[in-house]
């Protein structure tokens, strides 16, 4: 297998500063209101992009899209998918909620999501703002910590 | 409160947040780096110490929801003239500490400021103005010593005088000595970066020249002060010139320390001093008690290079600045640079900030005149420093006699700063002042470097089309053109000294 023409988000680890633009960024655009305060209080919704801070080190960490990932080989009900263009799709209607996902990924890109009535059940990860074009968190962060950029 | 002096109670700021739009995200927790913020697990609350914050808006800034605000305490002391807020806490502080008070930034006090007096003349009718958008309009300065005389070939035509090596800058402003110490290597980078792309110069400050920074010599200005940190003859040699610092207009008459626990490995190697040492600028130069020891480092740092760079000597603003920026002339300088009363700093205490100088536009007027009437004029260039706010300004202390102006406190602007004066406690938030990892990565060079860019050509914009209403095509034609400026609400004695007319006259 080759290159792929895959476009991913990059983090700059020099360059974040922990502001967490890029978690509200992220939560905000995958809402349905559209608006960051409703999306934690009224939708209960979190961040697919999570910065990691320790000590002066810090980064904002999403899905990779790996090559060979462990999540799809893992995946029992079919919802990871890795697309022709090399993306890795999760579709949440499909997802039971084994966790598996959320235990093999290696980055802890992938994350356990419970309605408060425990109705809804799926994991979630970054999908690189499928619909949206442009990945929000790159587009919020403010010290130029993430880039969209092709698989290097 | 509890386990705390009473007085402690009393606190400038508060951090106000909506309660309603914090997510809960805590950016502001990560961002705040005076222990003001804290989220409360088991009340899943963000919190604050209000007597902590400096009011420096990082957590305003980055609320991603836009749910906080930095407010004064709106519970003040008995409305006194005489005993304001500040003077009370002052007494206080120095009660509980037996310290001097430290501060930074420039002076705070509303020292009354001779560029809002002055008005610049436009051309109507009887002269037409120029528009710099569709006329040549040229903003070059060169700074260094100029001849006294020209002489020509007997053809008349070509000039047989030659000229030291003069600075040539495309504005005439330049960054000021800010040191790698002080501030850290990300706003330095972004400052030599900013100055080659627009033409114009940066000052490394006393605390050497980083390695990194060594392939910017073209448009770096090398200072060598009292504590001689990181000077060499690589370190001269890496520069297009070499600045004498005497004084600075934030603290005149002392000197400067950089505590031991700020002295990390880079900054040690670039001082080159021990890692964790003192880094102490005595208070006078040692080898330096008149106007002919002055000229002996001088010419030791010409010989040194060659004769190849311009010596600047900067002081600060003082009373008798005029006499003494004379001997600096005579001394064998190539520029004077004064800096006044509103100069900025790393760390000062606040007595001196605010009480020691003079303002920067009646030392630039006495100094161009007394120059003028010894006839010194021409040997040297004439820099001013310390509390220039805008374009205007710039092009103000131009007409009152200045060749070019340094500019500090307006690029730590344009890095993020928020004037908070808390620079000397090494926390800055904005990552500006502190050479702390976690901070300093918040100074992006490459976007500071485009804001200062961006900066310098609005400012460009700005003179030209303030001389084009004025009629003139060139810089060279205001610098000490007095009479095209007016004064308003000033004194005759005011007026005498800046050596401009009233309004109306």
């Amino acid at each position: 297998m080759g290159k792929r023409k895959l476009m991913k988000v990059y983090p700059i680890e020099e360059n974040c500063i922990s502001c967490r633009y890029c978690e509200v960024a992220c939560t905000m655009v995958h809402s349905a209101s559209k608006d960051p305060v409703k999306a934690y209080k009224l939708e209960g919704l979190l961040p697919r992009a999570t910065v990691e801070v320790k000590g002066a080190v810090s980064l904002s960490l999403m899905c990779r899209h790996c090559k060979h990932p462990f999540c799809f080989d893992s995946c029992i009900s079919g919802a990871i998918q890795v697309g022709e263009d090399g993306k890795v799709y999760l579709d949440e209607e499909r997802c039971v909620g084994c966790w598996n996902c959320v235990l093999v990924c290696p980055f802890g890109a992938a994350h356990p999501f419970i309605s408060d009535n425990e109705k809804k059940r799926h994991s979630f990860k970054c999908d690189l703002c499928g619909d949206r074009g442009f990945p929000a968190c790159v587009e919020a962060c403010p010290n130029r910590a993430l880039v969209y950029d092709f698989e290097r | 409160m509890l386990f705390k002096k009473p007085q402690v109670a009393f606190y400038p700021f508060m951090v106000l947040r909506d309660d309603y739009k914090c997510v809960r995200c805590k950016s502001c927790v990560d961002q705040c780096s005076f222990d003001a913020t804290y989220y409360d697990e088991d009340l899943n609350m963000i919190m604050n110490h209000h007597e902590n914050c400096v009011n420096c808006k990082r957590c305003e800034a980055f609320c991603p929801t836009d749910a906080i605000k930095v407010v004064k305490n709106p519970s003040t002391f008995h409305p006194d003239a005489n005993w304001t807020p500040e003077a009370i806490r002052d007494i206080h502080v120095q009660m509980l500490t037996g310290a001097i008070i430290l501060t930074s930034t420039g002076n705070d006090k509303p020292i009354r400021n001779y560029f809002d007096h002055l008005l610049l003349d436009a051309c109507q009718v009887t002269n037409p103005p120029i528009d710099p958008l569709r006329e040549p309009m040229e903003l070059k300065t060169f700074i260094g010593r100029k001849t006294d005389a020209l002489e020509f070939d007997p053809d008349g035509v070509s000039i047989k005088t030659t000229i030291g090596k003069q600075l040539e800058l495309e504005i005439p402003v330049l960054f000021s000595a800010m040191s790698y110490g002080s501030i850290n290597l990300n706003l330095q980078k972004a400052m030599a970066r900013a100055a080659k792309e627009f033409g114009t110069y940066w000052n490394t400050g006393e605390g050497g020249l980083h390695r990194d920074l060594r392939e910017y010599k073209e448009c770096t200005i090398v200072q060598v002060a009292s504590g001689r940190f990181g000077v060499d003859l690589e370190y001269l040699e890496t520069s297009a010139a070499i600045e004498i610092k005497i004084g600075q207009g934030a603290k005149p008459g002392i000197g400067g320390h950089l505590p031991g626990e700020k002295v990390n490995e880079g900054i040690a190697q670039t001082r080159m001093i021990p890692v964790g040492s003192d880094a102490i600028s005595p208070a006078p130069h040692h080898d330096i008690y008149s106007i002919e020891d002055l000229r002996q480092l001088i010419y030791a740092l010409k010989e040194a290079t060659n004769y190849e760079k311009p010596v600047f000597v900067k002081i600060a603003a003082v009373h008798n600045v005029a006499a003494i920026a004379c001997g600096i002339a005579h001394a064998g300088a190539d520029a004077v640079v004064i800096d006044g009363v509103r100069g900025g700093t790393g760390a000062t205490p606040k007595s001196l900030r605010d009480h020691v100088g003079i303002p920067i536009e009646l030392a630039i007027a006495a100094v161009d005149d007394r120059l003028r009437k010894e006839g010194l004029r021409n040997q040297v260039s004439l820099i001013a420093a310390g509390g220039f706010r805008s374009a205007v300004d710039v092009l103000k202390a131009v007409a009152l006699g200045a060749d070019a102006v340094y500019i500090g406190t307006v690029a730590k602007l344009a890095a993020g700063c928020t004037q908070c004066q808390q620079c000397h406690t090494g926390r800055c938030a904005w990552g500006i002042t502190t050479n702390d990892p976690r901070l300093a990565k918040r100074l992006n060079p490459d976007i500071v470097a485009e804001n200062l860019y961006n900066l310098l050509r609005a400012w460009a914009h700005d003179i030209k089309e303030l001389l084009g209403a004025m009629g003139i095509n060139a810089i060279e034609s205001i610098r000490g053109n007095r009479l095209r400026l007016r004064s308003w609400g000033l004194t005759e004695q005011e007026n005498k000294i800046l050596g401009v007319l009233p309004a109306g006259m």
